[in-house]
């Protein structure tokens, strides 16, 4: 009984993982309706930048990832302006194909400036201290400190898109371009916008990326497609959407794990196959489309 | 010098040429109508100076500057609004969400605000938390128009505010003009409704197949000219 009451504990941990995955790719599909095939390499690409900011700087990593943030802002708001911005339109195949593209780039510029070694981000005793919560169950500080991030994150995006103008100006912009531009929205800058607001979210994911697991250039591919499952099980255009599929997602795989450990990652697509059967707009689909 | 010309105006839907030199003028605080009947290229006209399609830059002058280059999103900065064919309001906007955007680009001193376009349309503030999809027509028209004047625009583009809306909302909505240019707004209002146009315009133009084929004032105009102008002989 304590077995599956820790795997149901663990798994939803681990959902809190997925989340940050999703979240950014969430944002990015919300509001310029991009699929970003590069997603899993750009958080590779991330954990990689706050690998390099931690031990050049001598820093510990939550702090690395501060340094980091803004970085990867700018360098979010760049590519949307350089070179997605170019991409998007009317046909969805010319951003699948850049993205794609991107997703080449990044691994193997990764492979060859970092090499193809395994690296992970070390941040001293945090890493392997837990919390006994009785009856044999623990849950560890960092997996705890990831769901609470990625509640953190989707309480502000929330927080962003809802209470804010720019957050208006999001919504508009994905509602309808064209009016959007009669509102005095510049649609280069918003999507530019929000594509830095997903890189700092992509930031902070890499952040417990690096620190659960070890990770090299070529995972990012894995966790795309964890990401983009925990988006379609939540319902497309929905934070808290997002969240839940990120939890769906971590307790069938905790489940799967705990009848057979083989049965881990095949349980998370199965339950992705079974949402998309009998909800195929997922669990909270936006009200209207 | 007029507030704003359009000279030449030509515009183009890929390979199908929609206007045809369009010379136009509009005076501050005049209400002027573009009539015609589907097609004859009215909303071309108002999306051509809203900066949705774009002719040559001298093509549209603003206080006698070029501006018929400049993408939507600076033409509004400028002080030209268009509340757009069909209203178009944003699904996933409230109706004060919808109002707030419509100052997002501009944020011009000026009467328009929040409190003073619920006193002109008082239903808009009993729905002010309602999803715009559940307004009715004429309650959408007013939100549309209202987000519109957020911007506090010098010149008020309508595009066919009275479509699919019954002649007592009509009513209604025409009632709002007068408040509108009494605060100076320059409207130009594009109408397949040509008795309500001539009510409210100080002069008309009247559109045929892209062409300009009439202009004058109301009431110097004949029932068979604008017969004519609109339909062609």
């Amino acid at each position: 009984m304590t077995g599956w009451l820790d795997a149901l504990i663990q798994g939803v941990l681990l959902g809190g993982l997925y989340a940050l995955f999703a979240a950014g790719l969430s944002l990015m599909f919300g509001v310029m309706r991009l699929v970003n095939l590069a997603h899993g390499d750009l958080i590779v690409l991330a954990a990689f930048a706050i690998l390099f900011i931690a031990s050049k700087l001598g820093l510990d990593p939550f702090v690395a990832v501060l340094v980091a943030i803004p970085i990867l802002f700018v360098i979010g708001f760049a590519l949307q302006h350089v070179l997605l911005n170019r991409a998007l339109g009317r046909d969805l195949l010319p951003p699948l194909l850049v993205t794609f593209g991107l997703s080449i780039i990044i691994q193997n510029g990764l492979l060859q400036v970092f090499s193809a070694d395994s690296q992970r981000l070390r941040s001293g005793a945090i890493e392997t201290s837990s919390i006994q919560l009785g009856g044999g169950i623990a849950v560890g500080v960092v997996p705890l400190l990831t769901l609470l991030s990625a509640i953190a994150v989707i309480v502000l995006l929330n927080l962003i898109f809802y209470r804010t103008p720019i957050g208006r100006a999001f919504r508009a912009t994905s509602d309808d371009l064209e009016v959007a531009q009669l509102m005095g929205v510049d649609i280069r800058r918003i999507f530019a916008v929000a594509m830095g607001l997903a890189f700092v979210v992509i930031t902070i994911a890499a952040l417990y990326l690096g620190l659960r697991a070890n990770f090299d250039p070529t995972i990012g591919p894995a966790r795309l497609l964890y990401a983009f499952e925990a988006v379609i099980i939540g319902g497309l255009g929905s934070f808290w959407g997002t969240l839940a599929g990120g939890i769906v997602l971590g307790l069938a795989q905790t489940i799967g794990a705990r009848i057979d450990p083989e049965w881990q990652i095949l349980a998370g697509h199965l339950a992705f196959l079974v949402v998309l059967v009998l909800r195929p707009r997922g669990l909270f689909p936006r009200a209207q489309d | 010098m007029p507030l704003l010309q359009t000279r030449g105006l030509t515009a183009f839907y890929g390979d199908f040429k929609a206007l045809y030199g369009i010379d136009t003028t509009l005076e501050k605080g005049e209400t002027i109508a573009i009539i015609g009947a589907n097609g004859a290229g009215k909303s071309t006209f108002l999306k051509a100076i809203a900066g949705l399609i774009h002719g040559a830059a001298d093509s549209v002058l603003l206080d006698g500057s070029p501006i018929g280059a400049r993408p939507a999103a600076d033409i509004v900065k400028l002080g030209i609004a268009l509340v757009p064919e069909g209203r178009r309001l944003f699904p996933s906007l409230n109706v004060e969400e919808n109002l707030l955007i419509g100052g997002y680009g501009r944020k011009a001193p000026g009467p328009w605000t929040l409190d003073r376009v619920y006193a002109m349309f008082p239903i808009l503030k009993e729905r002010r938390v309602s999803a715009t999809p559940t307004l009715s027509g004429g309650q959408q028209q007013m939100a549309a128009i209202g987000r519109a004047l957020m911007s506090n625009p010098r010149i008020l583009l309508c595009d066919e505010i009275s479509l699919g809306l019954a002649p007592i909302i009509i009513a209604d909505i025409y009632a709002a003009l007068p408040q509108i240019k009494a605060e100076g707004t320059s409207v130009v209002l594009v109408e397949q409704d040509i008795v309500q146009a001539m009510k409210v315009a100080d002069r008309v133009y009247c559109f045929q197949e892209g062409r300009l084929s009439l202009t004058g004032r109301p009431r110097d105009l004949t029932r068979e000219q604008i017969h004519r102008a609109y339909f062609g002989s």
